[in-house]
């Protein structure tokens, strides 16, 4: 379990990460999402020892972070932002450098770079020079350093930023695949991210937690969530014909578009679904929303601004 | 301390990775050299002895080793590393002391190199070998001062040429405190055992008795304490800078 607990940090009179409390059970893939500069980087930091905290601490399965730095830091694999990586040496020879320095003597060094090779797809440029190598592999380097001694916990700072969409796809597909056993904690800005990989998504600015919920329920805080949105021909006469429906609170035209904001009663969708019946309309699409992430991040990020 | 020797040994790797180790060894072989046999007249003094090769070592250490020792951590910063390396289960005691054995021991290799001129002047006369060894033992020690002062100021920053030039500054401070042009300068308004305490910071003082063959032991714990300051220094700027 990850707990963490008021954790705090100050850079001058700029408070980077303010008071930061909460908890991580296996089995979640943790998302942070927030606005460049929010503190995502700096809790990660925190969290896997390389700045100590000014204030509050964390545990990992009970190692104190800042009274157990070693062993806390043995629980944990890290991909740091935009994962560095010592280019100048091969693939094999960095990670039998990492392997030796997570405490693995002898024949298991070579049984655990062997294993996250295979698991990474990384046979081909086992020999090459790290700086040779495209980014998409030099971030499946920097996977494999995390994973390699299987830790419960996973920080990924950014993982997938700046990959193009395969190499994000991959990285993902490897998240999902060990999430079911390990707390895994994902920074992001790209929100789609949170939807597609996480189980858990928390909203931080200026280093203060302003939502935790699952994706699920950050989509249920969007106005769009569970609007009704139409394209079709005679859309200004539709708009004044759906206005008068009990179940729509509002009614908003947009870029060829008609979206229908449900009041709080009532089933929208088949009540619209029945007005476009009754009035025989060419309808071109109808979709029910299920909100827009990046209207929430919006408006709880924007809050915070004003 | 068991991760000091994973640490070294990627250190090791890198510089026989890059051309750095190469293009040390060479110049380093070929500038000293140079000094001994035309600085130095090694030939013409008609003398048994590596006097002309030692005497220039503190001059050459001076550029050569804050060039191996600025990169140690400014290029850790620069690309990043540094959070990587710090966030395994290695102190960073251990991180401090494998770069900087890493380094002192390449730079070792390198003056191990220059063993041919050893062989010539054991062909051409009868050298007293003590004397020799023991010179070979202060030049290492006094590349481990300068060294350890390089790496402490390769902390400060994240760029090497900056690191490199308060290097040689620091460097040259501690080599000259021991020349009269310097102590003159605090005679005047120093009282004697000050201006003989800064007289005996000089690497130049501990090193020309080593290099004469008289192995005192002060000479030897005055450089393992410069050593010592300089990485406790180290640690404690790399804990203070490295997330800047």
């Amino acid at each position: 379990m990850l707990e963490v607990k008021s954790l705090t940090r100050r850079f001058g009179s700029l408070m980077a990460v303010d008071h930061l409390s909460f908890q991580v059970e296996p089995g979640t893939v943790l998302g942070f999402l927030g606005p460049n500069g929010a503190g995502k980087s700096t809790t990660m930091k925190m969290l896997t020892g390389f700045l100590a905290p000014s204030g509050g601490t964390a545990a990992v399965f009970g190692h104190d972070i800042c009274t157990d730095a070693l062993a806390a830091r043995r629980k944990m694999g890290y991909l740091p932002e935009g994962a560095p990586l010592y280019g100048e040496l091969s693939v094999s020879r960095f990670l039998r450098f990492v392997a030796e320095a997570r405490g693995f003597r002898g024949d298991e060094v070579g049984r655990r770079v062997g294993e996250v090779i295979e698991r990474l797809s990384l046979e081909e440029v086992l020999g090459q020079t790290i700086e040779t190598l495209s980014k998409g592999f030099k971030r499946r380097v920097g996977l494999a350093q995390a994973i390699l001694h299987d830790p419960p916990v996973l920080i990924l700072d950014e993982p997938t930023d700046g990959l193009d969409p395969n190499q994000k796809h991959e990285v993902r597909r490897l998240i999902r695949e060990m999430a079911p056993r390990k707390i895994i904690v994902v920074s992001t800005h790209i929100l789609e991210e949170v939807d597609a990989l996480c189980s858990r998504a928390m909203i931080i600015a200026r280093g203060r937690l302003l939502a935790d919920d699952s994706p699920a329920g950050l989509l249920a805080r969007s106005r769009y969530h569970n609007a009704v949105t139409l394209v079709m021909d005679d859309l200004e006469q539709a708009a004044s014909r759906l206005g008068e429906l009990p179940e729509s609170r509002e009614v908003e035209v947009r870029r060829g578009r008609l979206t229908v904001f449900p009041a709080s009663r009532g089933n929208l969708f088949e009540a619209v679904m029945g007005v476009v019946q009754q009035e025989g309309w060419q309808v071109e699409q109808m979709q029910l929303e299920a909100g827009r992430l990046d209207e929430v991040f919006r408006s709880i990020t924007g809050q915070e601004a004003a | 301390m068991g991760n000091t020797g994973v640490v070294l040994k990627r250190e090791l790797a890198s510089y026989f990775a890059t051309p750095v180790a190469y293009v040390f060894i060479v110049i380093y072989l070929i500038m000293s050299a140079a000094f001994t046999f035309y600085l130095g007249s090694f030939y013409e003094r008609e003398i048994a002895d590596l006097e002309p090769f030692f005497t220039f070592h503190p001059w050459l250490y001076l550029f050569l080793v804050p060039a191996i020792g600025m990169r140690l951590w400014a290029e850790e910063r620069k690309s990043g590393t540094v959070e990587l390396l710090l966030t395994l289960p290695i102190t960073p005691t251990e991180a401090v002391l494998g770069k900087f054995l890493a380094a002192w021991l390449f730079i070792g290799l390198a003056l191990f190199l220059t063993f041919p001129i050893w062989i010539t002047v054991n062909i051409l006369g009868d050298p007293d070998n003590g004397v020799i060894l023991a010179a070979y033992l202060g030049s290492w020690l006094m590349a481990g001062g300068f060294l350890a002062i390089s790496a402490c100021m390769s902390a400060l920053t994240r760029n090497q040429v900056v690191a490199f030039i308060i290097s040689v500054v620091v460097c040259f401070l501690f080599l000259l405190s021991g020349l009269p042009m310097v102590l003159d300068v605090f005679r005047g308004w120093l009282p004697q055992p000050l201006v003989d305490a800064i007289a005996n910071l000089s690497f130049l003082v501990h090193f020309s008795s080593i290099s004469r063959g008289v192995i005192d032991l002060r000479d030897l714990i005055y450089f393992v304490l410069v050593i010592g300051f300089w990485l406790m220094a180290n640690r404690i700027v790399l804990e203070l800078k490295k997330a800047d």
